[in-house]
């Protein structure tokens, strides 16, 4: 169950060197659920999962959460970052800097090294695994320490079709086990499969919030019609 | 031609002898080194560390600062340390002059900024790839600075022998500030100036050439006491 959620982000802005990439963005995100992120390059996709998750500064606004989420989200980024160690490294070091116990956190990286297929490839080095690997291994390094809050942005970007499934069953099963997720996506076949919820956003700003059906069946700008469309958007 | 074959003759019967005066001076000139790697990789590596991962006013004065002070030259060094711990200088009372730790101290402000300079560098690339997953992790600074250090200590252990070479190859210091007492502060580098100076090239070269070989066998131990090529535990 969700303790750091609902999330009442107000008034966001994120500029740099003058130049404003979000907002001003008013957003609540309600307990449980997918919520996908779609909209055109430069639409502020990237930059609002930043600010919600604190790795972004922002220019104006505030994010209130119901309690303090510092180890209760997780962020998966487009590009995964594995550090320079083995695949079982890489799985316990969240759990390290929690302080939970080595057998414990032994036991958590055979498990999750299980569900995302790389059992046989604990000791690898990280950065020796395909993109699929690699993102799968993001992915479980960021739900190993079971966060409420899961950001991801674009996880399946240059993944083929069975690392993008994969990718996808992983996350239906942490949706079902209650991690409530926000993510930007491009592919709108995959925002279709996934989502709960859907946010279109362009040039920095919310267009359009709401539930998936809503969003993609009944559009209501013409944007988002263009877009759903698979017209040029910009 | 003659005289090098002759150094090489001449180094191999030292070795092959173990010509005491040889090995005590061999091991004053571990010690020395040594012991300034290791208080030096203590000051540098933490300090390079926080150099690439910490932000603040004349950081880029502090690093060129460093960088400059890699060219510092031994004898000025020397003289600096010998005025200090001179009998009428500040550090007097101390009565370290002409002692390997006044040579000790004098390496370790040489081979500080090449450790700490080389360090930065390396650290900052690694934090460059890591930054984002470690914010997202919410690290603490100690916590960032050891996994950088960690995941870095193959780059780190160059930075360290990189010291060392410097330092073991210094002459213009420590003959200053240790004086080339035999039996007492006379260390390879000095012994072979000296030789020099009295026209015994054959034995300063195979002094020279003892000089090499332990350099070399320094390099091969440390690598192989760090286990570099192995992954820690998980």
């Amino acid at each position: 169950m969700s303790r750091i959620l609902p999330l009442h982000a107000r008034g966001l802005e994120v500029r740099r060197r003058g130049k404003r990439l979000l907002g001003p963005v008013d957003l609540t995100l309600e307990p449980g659920g997918l919520t996908t992120v779609m909209g055109p390059n430069g639409s502020g996709k990237t930059t609002l999962l930043r600010a919600l998750h604190g790795v972004e500064r922002l220019s104006a606004g505030r994010i209130d959460w119901a309690a303090p989420p510092e180890a209760a989200q997780a962020f998966v980024f487009q590009t995964p970052i594995m550090l320079r160690r083995s695949v079982a490294a890489n799985l316990v070091y969240p759990l390290k800097l929690a302080g939970v116990p080595r057998a414990t956190r032994l036991a958590a990286a055979r498990d999750w090294a299980g569900r995302i297929g790389l059992s046989d490839r604990l000791d690898t080095q990280a950065p020796r695994l395909s993109g699929g690997e690699r993102q799968k291994l993001a992915l479980a390094r960021a739900l190993i320490r079971q966060p409420q809050m899961l950001f991801l942005d674009e996880p399946c970007a240059s993944l083929d079709g069975a690392a993008t499934q994969a990718i996808e069953d992983l996350l239906r099963k942490a949706r079902d086990a209650g991690v409530t997720i926000l993510m930007a996506t491009h592919d709108l076949g995959q925002a279709r499969r996934l989502s709960d919820r859907a946010i279109f956003m362009r040039a920095g700003q919310i267009e359009e919030h709401g539930p998936a059906g809503d969003v993609f069946d009944r559009p209501t700008s013409a944007a988002l019609s263009a877009f759903l469309n698979g017209d040029i958007v910009t | 031609m003659n005289d090098i074959t002759l150094g090489l003759l001449e180094a191999a019967r030292l070795v092959m002898t173990l010509d005491p005066e040889l090995v005590a001076i061999s091991l004053l000139s571990l010690r020395v080194t040594l012991s300034a790697l290791v208080f030096a990789s203590l000051i540098a590596i933490p300090l390079g560390t926080l150099l690439a991962i910490q932000r603040f006013r004349f950081r880029r004065t502090a690093i060129a600062l460093l960088n400059a002070l890699m060219g510092l030259p031994p004898v000025v060094v020397g003289l600096v340390v010998y005025v200090l711990l001179s009998r009428s200088g500040p550090l007097g009372v101390l009565g370290l002059l002409f002692t390997p730790t006044a040579m000790i101290a004098a390496q370790v402000i040489i081979i500080t900024p090449l450790i700490a300079s080389v360090t930065h560098q390396a650290m900052r690339d690694l934090w460059s790839d890591y930054h984002d997953l470690l914010i997202s992790l919410n690290t603490s600074k100690a916590q960032r600075i050891a996994t950088l250090m960690w995941d870095g200590r193959r780059t780190l252990l160059t930075a360290a022998l990189a010291g060392f070479g410097r330092a073991i190859g210094e002459v213009g210091a420590i003959m200053i500030v240790g004086g080339n007492i035999d039996n007492a502060t006379r260390v390879l580098t000095t012994a072979i100036a000296l030789e020099t100076g009295k026209g015994n090239f054959a034995l300063a070269l195979g002094l020279g050439f003892v000089l090499i070989g332990l350099a070399i066998a320094v390099n091969f131990a440390i690598h192989a006491l760090s286990r570099t090529e192995r992954e820690g535990r998980w």
